[in-house]
């Protein structure tokens, strides 16, 4: 199986705009940054926790603790890894005990790995409320998820695939639409 | 990433590779122990069976401890209940087990290589937690696992490793792991529990019968446990092990105050270790035992957490991660 480039999404400068419009979009529908926490599902949901964080200290001179978030242990489809499943440390730095939680994803697809990363938080605790905040929406979803903050929704078909590609792992900056072809 | 673990059978066929692979694959295992709620569904609806031919406390509830905290359950057989008393063998009593339908086996017993003989037998994954004189390999990751965070990396250091040599597989399998990051050995205790087989086998161990010159430099030091019911073969007081053996807080000196002091257990203060080195900063025990969960729980979760089948996962982008 190989994959086909079928064109760009979002450019580095779009995928900056976005998510500084997220960060907005958050901070008002939250009145404000108080008792707010961002959480990155690893691996790229993490530097995108992380950047909008920073455009939130942009708009309200805040820290917004940030949080990392490994779901490897809480995944459902772990007899289906070929491979040894690698673990990597999650990282909160904080009691998500009555905490207003972000979970911040690249990319929103079936929402089972939402499904995990919630599972994941309740074992550290009782947040006050979680929402989501997501670069992509590319709908197909096989469980009831939905995002409540979407820098972009996209259609998709089944064979499609989104890559996001962020300089913090990529070493490039840019969002694609892909096609496998057998 | 390294080739994939079926077994756990020993240290020796390990890369150094596989083996990092291993301790950075505990770290999360880790941080997991010092969470308030320590259940995960990970492992749920899988069963490891726990077949201890050989009495064990520690290594036993470590591993059905790492089995539980992984949403696993466990079977467990042990020496003293078993059916081995009623003279059946060991293949007919793992096959028996085999066919309650586990997911893998831990298995100890008192003959060395009898991990391997199961598993060339059975299909199932094999973890070896003791065979006889061989090899130990949880133990001596733990162990690695504890060092390489006290002291940052494995290479090359000086490790000296005190007492009953001969008998002990927990020495065999830390040789085997250490030597592997480019440490150097020194084997110390009474001449008969020290044999020459190691510092033929490989340059960088050496012998003595001075626990002082073992000492000298060491940045670790493993002090092994006396099986008391060995000191007759020849016979040895156990005050005359205690003077020229036991790890005191003026010998430990000789070593550094860096030096860590590693003891698989169950230790006994006053015989191999003075009590004042047992609570000192310098002393790992209790690490141990903690990070032992966490490679247990991290081999578990690799050899029975992960499917068989070949095909990936689908869809989202996260499953390349």
């Amino acid at each position: 199986m190989s994959v086909v480039e079928k064109k760009q999404l979002m450019s580095a400068t779009e995928i900056d705009r976005t998510l500084q419009r997220l960060a907005h979009e958050i901070v008002e529908k939250s009145g404000g940054t108080a008792n707010l926490a961002l959480i990155g599902i690893r691996r790229r949901g993490v530097p995108l926790a992380q950047r909008v964080a920073r455009a939130m200290r942009g708009i309200d001179g805040v820290d917004v603790p940030v949080g990392t978030l490994d779901i490897t242990l809480y995944r459902d489809d772990l007899s289906k890894v070929a491979q040894h499943p690698v673990v990597h440390s999650s990282d909160i730095p904080f009691a998500v005990d009555d905490k207003d939680l972000i979970l911040v994803d690249d990319v929103l697809y079936t929402g089972r790995t939402i499904r995990a990363a919630m599972n994941g938080l309740f074992d550290l605790g009782r947040p006050k409320r979680v929402r989501l905040a997501v670069l992509i929406d590319r709908g197909h979803r096989e469980l009831p998820v939905e995002a409540s903050f979407v820098g972009r929704h996209v259609q998709t078909s089944s064979r499609e695939i989104i890559e996001v590609r962020l300089n913090e792992v990529d070493k490039e900056e840019r969002v694609m639409l892909v096609e496998r072809v057998d | 990433m390294p080739e994939r673990l079926r077994d756990l059978l020993a240290i020796e066929p390990l890369t150094a590779e596989q083996i990092t692979f291993l301790l950075d694959e505990a770290k999360p295992f880790q941080e997991f122990q010092r969470h308030p709620l320590k259940k995960l569904a990970t492992l749920r609806g899988k069963t490891a069976a726990l077949a201890f031919f050989e009495p064990s406390t520690r290594t036993r509830i470590s591993f059905a401890t790492a089995a539980s905290r992984l949403g696993a359950d466990t079977m467990n057989l042990q020496a003293e209940s078993s059916s081995l008393s009623k003279g059946e063998s060991l293949l007919d009593t793992v096959r028996t087990l085999d066919a309650m339908k586990p997911d893998c086996i831990v298995m100890r017993h008192s003959s060395s290589g009898a991990a391997a003989f199961v598993a060339s037998r059975l299909e199932i994954p094999i973890i070896n937690a003791g065979d006889g004189m061989h090899e130990h390999p949880t133990q001596a990751l733990l162990d690695a696992l504890t060092v390489r965070d006290r002291r940052g990396s494995l290479a090359g250091l000086r490790v000296a490793i005190i007492g009953d040599i001969l008998h002990s597989r927990v020495a065999r399998s830390n040789l085997q792991l250490l030597g592997k990051f480019g440490c150097q050995f020194t084997l110390c205790g009474p001449a008969m529990w020290v044999p020459r087989e190691f510092e033929c086998a490989n340059q960088s161990v050496r012998r003595t019968s001075r626990i002082e010159e073992a000492l000298e430099g060491a940045d670790m030091v493993i002090v092994l446990r006396v099986q008391q019911e060995r000191l007759h073969e020849p016979k040895l007081p156990l005050d005359e092990y205690i003077l020229l053996y036991q790890l005191t807080p003026e010998r430990l000196r000789l070593a550094g105050p860096e030096a860590l002091v590693l003891h698989p257990g169950p230790m006994i203060r006053g015989l191999e270790i003075d009590p004042a080195v047992a609570d000192g900063p310098q002393s790992c025990v209790l690490e141990q035992v903690t990070n032992g969960l966490a490679v247990r729980m991290a081999l578990l979760f690799l050899l029975i957490g992960g499917g068989s089948e070949s095909d990936p996962p689908k869809g989202s982008t996260h499953a390349a991660d």
